[in-house]
């Protein structure tokens, strides 16, 4: 199972240390990484590994939360992208 | 992986756009709790749709957490209460106040079913059921009344209608302490849908299965942020065509968590309806959709083909995204409830009169209007009955769901807070329908063939 988590707000640094940290201490694994700035603003997309992880896909969202305080984070399940955007 | 431009997408369709799952229904047939006797009978009752819907609450907001969308309502809708009436006998309030009870105990925001389908007559506990309503709605919270007086293949009850006419006015006179709530919950239909999960016309019908899940998703401020991006002289195809392809991926959403819903709970997965629903919340408003097409405001010349288009295309896109589309489908147009449309009422561009022609293409009928005070029964069962004409001519289901306002006058403002909004009082033809109401009998089932 795959979720996918969105960082977006304004650029700092060690945002990308942080939301992975959070990963990493919930044996959440990184898949794949997709982040860009545009008039400062940080858009972090990442693909991650949910198999492992012990807690709720809600916890997740929190822990990253609690990583980057200032940021907006959405951490969902892949499925509703890949039923949204294919058919 | 997922297109970055996709991601980006939904999450900005949940996050500004007020892109929802309206309510998740769970549809529970009460047929084996019918008893001679209405207590043993109000208590199987509770014990069956307890036992069925006290994890649907739960399993909603697992899956909100999950996919991150917001799960606006969890409902309950039943067998029509009257057929359980017929059984018992007994005063059919004692139903209401269990179903009442039963919804606050599993935490459900609305339970549907107390109603009557009296289309060509009436049987055994109709009449004691629909004599009952405004005390029902004035004793409970969360139940919600509805009454089918007409359809295509057998006409119109005009006795129905009459009495219909009635008990509008009284549930409103029993609520007039509490902004007239009663008939707020109270809807008068034509051609009534059995597998319906939007309240305050859900029931379950008697040819569904024992339990089921029915879906109905929402996005009215997903289609119009769509549009507002179109350039203003793209051909209305074009127009039809965009507005499908959002409708497609608002309702694959839909399917998705009614498909994961009926997993959690157990329990066969039922219909997808794909209607939008207006909230009082800025942008989530069909008129405002209407005005995105190329209309001032909402309720001028255009607006009924405007409708008409929008009505149509969010079906056909609908249909592609998912297994079983069902209930109600379309576009609702309930004034209180939709921001765009309170403004056009307040302003007069939108009347009574408009709003019955918009009804003849939009998805279910005149909703959550609010009439002067005074209006005679007979007036409110003459709006029924020429709602109930439109719906049976045109094989489509009508509905009416208006809430006269004891003690106040036109251009006046009912506030009932919450989802249900507020409306501006609107004005009310004032020459009397007293005699043709008062005929009673029926109007009998239309022609299906010769259309002109």
């Amino acid at each position: 199972m795959k979720a996918v988590v969105t960082v977006v707000g304004k650029d700092d640094i060690g945002i990308l240390a942080g939301v992975s940290t959070a990963c990493a201490e919930n044996s959440v694994s990184v898949d794949e990484v997709t982040q860009s700035i545009l008039d400062e603003y940080f858009c972090l997309i990442m693909l991650v590994g949910i198999d492992k992880m012990e807690i709720s896909i809600d916890q997740l969202k929190s822990a990253i939360e609690a990583k980057v305080p200032d940021m907006t984070v959405h951490v969902m399940h892949e499925d509703i992208f890949n039923s949204m955007h294919r058919i | 992986m997922i297109n970055t431009r996709d991601i980006l997408e939904t999450i900005t369709m949940i996050q500004d756009e007020d892109l929802d799952i309206r309510t998740i229904t769970m549809g529970i047939s009460l047929l084996d709790c019918a008893d001679s006797d209405i207590d043993k009978s109000c208590e199987k009752v509770y014990n069956k749709i307890y036992s069925k819907a006290k994890d649907l609450v739960n399993t909603g907001e697992a899956i909100e957490k999950k996919y991150g969308i917001p799960i606006v309502n969890k409902r309950v809708s039943v067998t029509p209460i009257s057929m359980l009436v017929a059984v018992s006998g007994g005063d059919p309030v004692k139903y209401a106040l269990t179903l009442d009870r039963v919804a606050k105990d599993i935490g459900v925001n609305f339970i549907g079913g107390f109603s009557a389908l009296v289309q060509k007559g009436f049987s055994a506990g109709d009449r004691e059921l629909i004599d009952s309503i405004p005390r029902a709605l004035a004793e409970t919270d969360l139940v919600c009344s509805s009454v089918n007086v007409g359809s295509t293949k057998a006409g119109i009850n005009m006795d129905a209608v009459k009495l219909m006419g009635e008990k509008v006015k009284e549930a409103a006179e029993l609520t007039r302490d509490n902004q007239c709530m009663g008939p707020a919950k109270l809807v008068v239909f034509c051609n009534a849908p059995e597998d319906n999960p939007f309240m305050a016309g859900a029931f379950h019908g008697v040819g569904e299965p024992d339990c089921v899940i029915n879906v109905g998703v929402s996005g009215p401020g997903v289609v119009r942020s769509a549009l507002a991006k179109m350039p203003k002289d793209a051909p209305l195809n074009q127009v039809a065509d965009l507005i499908k392809k959002t409708a497609f991926k608002i309702t694959r959403m839909g399917q998705l968590v009614g498909t994961e819903a009926s997993a959690m709970l157990g329990v066969p997965f039922g219909i997808i309806d794909l209607s939008l629903a207006p909230t009082p919340a800025v942008g989530d408003s069909v008129a405002y959709i209407l005005e995105e097409v190329g209309l001032e405001q909402c309720g001028t010349h255009g607006t009924t083909a405007a409708l008409a288009m929008l009505n149509d295309a969010v079906k056909k896109g609908g249909v592609m995204a998912s297994s079983t589309v069902g209930g109600l489908s379309g576009a609702f147009i309930p004034v209180s409830e939709d921001a765009g449309m309170i403004n056009a009422a307040a302003e007069g561009t939108l009347s009574l009169e408009k709003l019955e022609a918009m009804t003849a293409v939009c998805s279910v009928g005149l909703d959550m209007i609010v009439l002067p005070g005074e209006t005679p029964a007979e007036t409110i069962a003459a709006i029924i009955a020429d709602e109930a004409a439109i719906g049976m001519v045109n094989s489509k289901t009508t509905a009416v769901r208006v809430i006269p306002a004891i003690g106040h006058k036109e251009g006046e403002m009912l506030d009932f807070g919450g989802l249900l909004g507020k409306g501006p009082i609107m004005k009310v033809n004032s020459k009397s329908s007293e005699v043709m109401i008062n005929r009673g009998g029926r109007i009998p089932a239309p022609m299906q063939s010769l259309k002109n």
